[in-house]
């Protein structure tokens, strides 16, 4: 036993600093002295970061909100979804149409984007969410696609060239208009997006989700419908990204087809994936990857993306399950 | 009347016909038994109670209820649990959680509840851990409840699912070769524990089982089937002297002689 312990210590650099780190966070005062930390620095950001540098943090707390809303789906249920970028076309294009067309306020667009976004999540989940995996996957691809094309060939979502004059929206008096503001919103839309996502997780629903997805009949003989626990895993999912669709529009001010394309919804994929699936900080990490490595790959010039994916390929060839730690397991002591 | 009732229980994988017109009833506080050979049928019956196969006849009859197209989920809320031939634990989760599952048909928190983390959902959460550790504590593992549990020994891992079927809150608990791995000491803890769930939970069981000496220490009456119908149905004498019985059991044994 002894030797088996020394053995799994010295594996690798690695996960040798995890396992300090994981001690450190153990204590709740560490844990919260670092959030209060990270928290206090992201306030304070704006205030000594260029425009751009606060562009591209805004476009990381988008990202951190529609993958959250990725994970559930992917992460905490165990699907496979391929379209996610149509989910959060359906919330930009519900919030684009409600305001640049009928002049409604951006705050109250919202409540129409969720609705539509769990119309949309009905429809594509309640006929395939019986299926397993890979036909979901496949599905899902399709409705993303099916989406995109829709919404370039109609004309109330003004074709290939979309939407402009989405209005502002304005916070106690405030039109929000400054990349400083957009920055703020995204950062409170990320932090709720991370609470809901920790309460679900550690919730009878949450805890569903992990029985369906380590053992479906089990779950079933348990006592859990594993077609609504996962429809509802679907329609939260896709809620979140459709929230995420409606801010990213009242931030554009104009959206077209080009924003919601296969790539798109890849990207997130793979935010999620990299990360960690199921785990919070794991998708935080993802979404940094993702949105950072390109940004500060820029200096290089055009050979950024070849080193982003060659990054990517080490990083999955190493880690497979992700780059965040699963906690260690107490196990039997004989 | 008979807390469960099945009458004429056939069912057909294409020509192969696995359960054939099988009655039998269970009186509620009872210890029933179904035995039979290898490829008897046995657990297609339970997988029929359960709702995870659908007979191609006949019907089941739980309260009173038929269970003719029910989901497994919900005849378990109906009070029907069960534990599974191979162990079927949530296996990277940890063992109070394996065992808080059983809870989730008797709750109802949902997604506003859950994330205003309301004082009901709350009350709740505390109430299905109440529930859990209870369970854990009645089958003996409530120390083990942080492991995850795949990391159990085996005997361990067993109890693990008992727990988990008791969290249902069943009235009829179905135990699919609950002795298979055990060793005999354990064996003797498992009656134990059997006579406990009926007499101190006021819980019907119905198992399957292969070890006769097992059996025959437990049960009432026995149920034994054969290429899925009825062969005998008595006291572990009555059935013990059926000619019919020792037949299909010895022809087993020569099967295997030759194998």
């Amino acid at each position: 036993m002894a030797e088996i312990k020394k053995k799994a210590k010295t594996t690798n650099p690695f996960e040798t600093i995890i396992e300090a780190l994981f001690i450190f966070f153990e204590k709740k005062i560490n844990m919260y002295a670092f959030i209060a930390l990270a928290v206090g620095f992201l306030i304070i950001f704006p205030n000594v970061s260029s425009r751009f540098t606060q562009e591209i943090m805004t476009n990381l707390f988008f990202y951190v909100v529609v993958c959250l809303g990725l994970n559930i789906i992917v992460g905490y249920a165990g699907l496979l979804h391929l379209g996610f970028a149509a989910f959060f076309a359906v919330g930009a294009y519900t919030t684009g149409i409600l305001s640049s067309r009928m002049g409604m306020d951006f705050w109250l667009t919202i409540p129409f984007s969720i609705l539509a976004a769990i119309i949309a999540g009905l429809a594509i989940g309640f006929p395939t969410l019986r299926l397993r995996g890979d036909y979901l996957a496949i599905v899902t691809l399709g409705f993303g696609e099916i989406t995109r094309l829709t919404i370039r060939n109609l004309d109330v979502t003004g074709g290939a060239i979309g939407l402009i004059g989405i209005q502002r929206p304005v916070f106690f008096g405030i039109t929000l208009n400054q990349i400083s503001h957009f920055y703020y919103m995204f950062f409170i839309l990320a932090i709720l997006a991370i609470i809901i996502s920790y309460r679900l997780e550690n919730s009878r629903m949450g805890r569903a989700w992990e029985y369906i997805r380590e053992d479906e009949d089990a779950a079933a003989a348990m006592g859990i419908n594993v077609v609504t626990t996962r429809l509802y895993a679907f329609i939260i999912g896709s809620a979140f990204g459709a929230v995420g669709g409606s801010f990213f529009a009242a931030k554009m001010t104009a959206i077209s087809p080009d924003s919601f394309m296969f790539i798109h919804s890849v990207m997130f994929l793979m935010a999620v994936v990299l990360g960690g699936m199921g785990k919070i900080p794991g998708v935080v990490l993802g979404s940094m990857l993702v949105v950072l490595i390109p940004e500060v790959a820029r200096g290089i010039g055009p050979y950024r993306l070849l080193i982003f994916g060659f990054l990517l390929l080490i990083i999955m060839l190493y880690r497979p399950q992700g780059i965040w730690p699963d906690k260690p397991a107490i196990s039997a002591k004989e | 009347m008979a807390l469960l009732e099945i009458k004429d229980l056939t069912l057909r994988f294409g020509g192969l016909c696995a359960v054939n017109a099988l009655s039998l009833e269970i009186e509620e506080g009872s210890i029933r038994s179904l035995i039979g050979p290898n490829g008897a049928g046995k657990t297609c019956v339970f997988n029929c109670m359960t709702g995870f196969y659908i007979p191609s006849d006949g019907e089941i009859i739980f309260q009173g209820q038929s269970l003719r197209d029910k989901k497994p989920h919900y005849i378990t809320y109906l009070g029907l649990a069960r534990t599974f031939q191979n162990l079927r634990l949530f296996k990277g989760m940890s063992v109070l959680e394996n065992v808080m599952s059983g809870m989730h048909c008797r709750t109802n928190a949902a997604f506003l509840t859950t994330v205003l983390k309301t004082k009901g959902q709350k009350a709740e959460e505390k109430y299905i851990h109440e529930v859990a550790e209870e369970c854990l504590d009645f089958v003996g593992i409530l120390d083990k409840k942080d492991f995850i549990a795949s990391n159990l020994p085996y005997g361990d891992q067993r109890k693990v699912e008992w727990a988990r079927a008791l969290a249902t809150q069943p009235k009829l608990l179905l135990l699919d070769e609950p002795a298979a791995g055990l060793n005999k000491d354990e064996k003797s803890r498992l009656i134990e524990l059997m006579h406990r769930i009926r007499d101190e939970r006021n819980i019907t069981i119905f198992l399957i089982e292969h070890d006769m000496g097992l059996v025959m220490k437990i049960s009432e009456k026995i149920f034994v089937i054969d290429y899925g119908v009825k062969i005998a149905e008595g006291t572990a004498q009555e059935v013990r002297d059926n000619p019919k019985v020792v037949e299909a059991y010895l022809g087993k044994e020569e099967e295997e002689e030759t194998a």
